[in-house]
């Protein structure tokens, strides 16, 4: 039998708005193998999202869903997680929602390594809005507000989160589509916030402006650019010019905050 | 060559945006007018990637 993935999804909302070869469809499909992996109770998951393209994706998904103010999903997940801390938390969204409008949530997010998993869907641009540059837009990419090339440099995702304090960071790609479920799964068993980000394609905004004709040039790109972190152990500086590690990037444990929290709550009340 | 999987395509679904064409390794599928067609169902080896890769949930691929 086909994987049976209309179980998760609420009746009646299929097909998707996003556009022909976006990957955040793709990405969905991930986070519902995921789910299923860990036997998440599906009345005790909540998904909760900013606004944007990515951040539709829990209007189709049938467990507890949130769709919030822009770029606020982190900030408002961790008011689910302190209220019900045996809730399953995971946020998603975009580049643009996570790292710029919702930038400073996020960091504060991964500082306090909050027991939540952060599936971030980085496709370089601000796709629903019609094509801004974000800072995950590559230096010299063009977008609609950025019609010479962007000057600015990139944000790493993966990077930031651990400099942030996160406590488990992985990176997969919307072509690799078998790895992006055991990623996020290993994201949702994983003590403390869990930040996976997904490169994903945007062949509408970005494509069309950045020279790839089409959704499997983006595709391609994909394929091309990812180095998996056990092979780029063995490459050299110069073969890893230009290409981005995917795997499991970083992983350790910390006191994780709804816990130290009830501690704390212990231990003003005298006990 | 005997098909390994029976390949539906759920038409209402499916934008067209020949991910699961390009990526077969068997090149089962090719694009129609506007919806993906399964061309060579004899040389699927369920392999399932265009299901997994399909970001419509338009395919599914039924293990024989």
């Amino acid at each position: 039998m086909a994987y049976d993935y209309e179980k998760s999804i609420r009746p009646g909302k299929l097909p998707h708005i996003w556009c022909p070869g976006c990957g955040h469809g793709i990405v969905m499909k991930g986070l519902i193998r995921a789910m299923d992996t860990c036997e998440l109770d599906r009345d005790n998951t909540a998904v909760v999202s900013g606004i944007g393209c990515a951040s539709r994706l829990p209007g189709y998904l049938d467990t507890c869903t949130l769709h919030t103010a822009h770029g606020r999903a982190a900030a408002f997940a961790t008011g689910i997680k302190m209220a019900k801390p045996d809730m399953n938390v995971i946020v998603v969204g975009g580049d643009g929602d996570g790292t710029a409008i919702g930038g400073n949530h996020f960091i504060h997010a991964c500082r306090r390594n909050i027991d939540m998993t952060y599936v971030i869907m980085n496709n370089s641009i601000y796709g629903m809005t019609g094509g801004q540059f974000s800072p995950c837009t590559p230096t010299g990419a063009k977008a609609s507000t950025t019609v010479y090339g962007n000057p600015d440099p990139t944000f790493d995702i993966s990077k930031l989160a651990i400099g942030a304090g996160a406590t488990f960071v992985a990176r997969g790609t919307a072509y690799h589509a078998v790895q992006i479920d055991k990623l996020i799964a290993e994201g949702i068993r994983h003590k403390g916030l869990a930040v996976i980000e997904i490169l994903d394609d945007c062949p509408t905004t970005y494509g069309r402006r950045n020279k790839f004709r089409s959704v499997i040039d983006m595709m391609k790109r994909l394929k091309e650019t990812a180095v998996p972190v056990t092979a780029a152990a063995k490459m050299t500086e110069e073969q890893l010019e230009g290409k981005v590690l995917t795997g499991v990037l970083y992983n350790t444990e910390k006191p994780e905050y709804t816990e130290q929290y009830a501690k704390l709550i212990k231990r003003a009340q005298g006990a | 060559m005997s098909a390994k999987a029976e390949i539906e395509i759920i038409e209402k679904y499916c934008k067209g945006c020949s991910i699961c064409v390009e990526f077969c390794p068997t090149k089962v599928l090719e694009m129609g007018a506007f919806v993906v067609e399964v061309a060579n169902a004899d040389a699927c080896i369920a392999c399932n990637q265009c299901e997994l890769r399909c970001p419509d949930f338009a395919i599914k691929v039924h293990k024989l």
